[in-house]
């Protein structure tokens, strides 16, 4: 992605108290059923596994992590869309876990996703002013010419012909379609905007578009993100504030500068290193941690750290004691870090990487 | 390369910008498709006069003179007591074993087979629409008792239940409706249930609930007008079997009851004198055959316009072929200019 197309989000060291939702130790298992007739549950997946966290308002928190890592299943919990199975949110205070549907419609007037795939989440056989005004039809705020006009308000807003409200997503390009998502989540002025990879499946020219939207959009309305990616490039731009999840935890918390440029957990110096560089000569400078083996299965998590069985600093305590996620090698109080050996500055894990040398 | 591969080309791209600009939904193209597809707009030429020759029953039976029920022993009946033959005393295809004009009737038979088949199927695509969306949306205990009464539906055996049926009721209309209903829809709530299991995983689905949109909204407005392709063409393929539903069991003895003329019934009568009045017998069948194979081509004909992979099978349109040759001859010349210029 191109650096220098994308506005620099303002950020702040200190993210104070104003935190719009917080998630406490939150858990989500999906049962694994076995064959037969009588379905039992043989097993779970421990899609995410006591995340705690908490959104600051009118800011953004980038979720970063591998496919899998649970990140989707987290904010879908959060936007109450798959019932957690233990732990809470809260969003302003007030519990939100798995409220019923009519009791958690407030909420999701607050709480609006951005989705991924903009082929898939725009329903072909509705037309794009139906669509941008369905939030208004479910929720009957605006009815008639008020809703046309709202609907094509937003359009505009968000960079889109508003004549083309009669038009069916097919006719719209995937920048295109994701703005018509865009314009969809702004319907109702929530608070807090669920980005799920909003622009992974986008051209990377497309991608900046779409993010200095997304920066403008906050700033107009002081809006939330809660911003999901795999690309640290695009987490870097838009946070301020960078959570890492691996296998269902949290390996890293804190500020984004501090995360990216003192990562302590060798997993988030690993996924730093793997992020293809703009500049090349910073490219060949720096030295790649390749991590070695497969994620490993969310049904039966390593023991201890779940990251030990890759980490190329794991010792013997790492397989048998849990780390707990708390500020490491003097790092500030907003810094959190789950590792017993955490990352010092000027170490270089590269060499580190073969396990034979240790 | 020749010229007129050149020649063709060069029009191809005169005429591409008339044709691109103006957006299209799936409705439309499947109107144009279907447009340019000749069997089955001739499908509908032939339903129409069917529906023409149903309205027009009373007209036709004041022009002969011969009401519905009107049996003519004097002049509808041969010395023996057989009907008469087509021309005969002004009964244009003869008459039946009473005398009684076999056109009026078919006519009138027409207005009870068309309703029949177009109001069962419509219950019956209400019915399993409905409960097809249910059972694939709401899944779990919901959907395993939906699919077993589904299951049920369609393992019974259906002459079996409208015998016993007839037997305890009198034969009526409302009977014959209801059990080509019952035996219809379960059909289509199969079919409406797996494309809904598919469309529900969908990440429209999902961004409709994130919006706070409920159930039942989801099931008829997100996931019922991507379904309406399919349920389309089965409505018109549930038709004639409707019809012929309704002419087997009157046939049976068990549909429409006389004297009220269905095409069923006036077959069932015939089936003793085909041997010395075939027109008693060919003049019914042949308006329930074109009927079902009208009904039957169109349903056909909706299904490949709904799909845009056949566009280019349409046998007989002149637009297509035209468009095809146009087509064929740009991709045969693309190559060829490139590497001349």
């Amino acid at each position: 992605m191109s650096d220098t197309s994308v506005q620099p989000f303002p950020t702040e060291e200190s993210l104070g108290d104003d935190v719009l939702v917080r998630v406490d130790n939150l858990v989500k298992y999906f049962p694994v059923r076995g064959g037969g007739l009588i379905r039992r549950t043989v097993a779970n997946v421990q899609a995410v596994d006591g995340v705690s966290l908490a959104i600051p308002r009118g800011k953004t928190l980038g979720l970063v992590g591998e496919t899998g890592c649970g990140k989707s299943t987290l904010a879908r919990c959060i936007a109450g869309l798959i019932p957690a199975t233990s732990g809470k949110v809260y969003f302003e205070g007030k519990d939100i876990t798995n409220l019923p549907r009519r009791a958690m419609q407030p909420y999701r007037r607050e709480i609006q996703m951005i989705f991924q795939d903009p082929y898939g989440s725009l329903n072909p056989r509705r037309r794009v002013g139906a669509i941008i005004g369905e939030p208004y039809a479910i929720h009957k705020t605006a009815t008639g010419a008020e809703r046309k006009k709202a609907v094509q308000d937003l359009m505009a807003r968000v960079g889109l012909n508003p004549e083309h409200f009669n038009r069916f997503p097919a006719e719209f390009s995937g920048g295109q379609r994701q703005r018509i998502g865009v314009a969809r989540a702004l319907a109702l002025r929530p608070k807090l905007i669920i980005c799920d990879e909003p622009v992974s499946a986008l051209d990377v020219s497309i991608q900046a578009q779409v993010l200095n939207l997304l920066a403008d959009l906050q700033a107009d309305f002081g809006l939330s993100y809660l911003f999901i990616a795999h690309d640290l490039e695009v987490v870097r731009h838009v946070s301020d504030k960078v959570t890492v999840m691996y296998l269902g935890r949290i390996a890293e918390t804190g500020p984004g500068n501090s995360i990216y440029d003192h990562s302590r957990h060798p997993y988030t110096a690993a996924l730093l290193s793997a992020a293809p560089a703009a500049d090349p000569d910073s490219a060949a400078a720096r030295q790649r941690i390749i991590l070695t083996g497969d994620v490993p299965s969310p049904i039966h998590p390593p023991s201890g750290c779940r990251f030990h069985p890759r980490c190329p600093k794991a010792q013997e305590l790492c397989s048998q004691e849990e780390p707990a996620l708390e500020p490491r090698a003097g790092d500030p109080a907003s810094h959190l870090t789950a590792c017993h050996f955490p990352v010092e500055a000027g170490e270089i894990l590269a060499r580190a990487g073969r396990r034979e040398s240790r | 390369m020749s010229i007129t591969e050149l020649e063709f080309q060069a029009k191809a791209v005169e005429s591409a910008p008339e044709q691109a600009i103006e957006g299209r939904s799936q409705w439309n193209l499947t109107w144009r498709r279907l447009r340019a597809d000749r069997v089955a707009v001739g499908s509908v030429g032939v339903i129409l006069l069917v529906i023409t020759f149903a309205i027009i029953a009373p007209l036709i039976a004041s022009l002969t003179g011969h009401g519905v029920d009107q049996a003519f022993p004097a002049t509808g009946l041969d010395v023996n007591g057989s009907p008469v033959a087509p021309g005969t005393h002004g009964f244009i295809i003869g008459t039946d074993d009473i005398g009684r004009d076999l056109l009026v009737r078919i006519a009138y038979g027409a207005q009870i087979s068309l309703f029949v088949g177009i109001v069962t199927t419509a219950m019956a695509t209400a019915a399993g629409v409905s409960i097809g969306l249910m059972a694939g949306y709401f899944g779990g205990v919901v959907d395993a008792v939906l699919a077993r009464v589904i299951d049920a539906a369609l393992a019974f055996p259906f002459i079996v239940l409208a015998l016993a049926l007839a037997a305890v009721f009198h034969p009526s209309l409302n009977i014959v409706i209801g059990v080509i209903t019952f035996f219809s829809w379960a059909g289509i709530s199969r079919i409406v249930r797996g494309q809904t299991l598919s469309l529900k995983e969908k990440e429209y689905i999902e961004a409709a609930r994130s919006l706070g949109a409920g159930p039942w909204r989801i099931m008829f407005i997100d996931i019922l007008p991507n379904l309406l392709g399919p349920v389309l063409v089965l409505a018109t393929l549930y038709i004639p079997t409707a019809v012929t539903f309704e002419a087997t069991l009157s046939f049976l003895g068990i549909g429409i009851p006389e004297p009220a003329p269905s095409w069923g019934n006036i077959l069932g009568e015939a089936q003793s004198y085909y041997q010395i009045a075939w027109w008693y017998v060919v003049f019914p069948a042949a308006a329930l055959l074109i009927t079902t194979l009208a009904f039957n081509l169109l349903g056909d004909g909706i299904r490949d316009a709904m799909d845009p992979r056949t566009e280019r099978i349409f046998a007989g349109s002149a637009a297509a072929r035209k468009g095809r040759r146009r087509r064929g001859a740009a991709a045969a010349a693309e190559p060829a200019v490139s590497q001349g210029s």
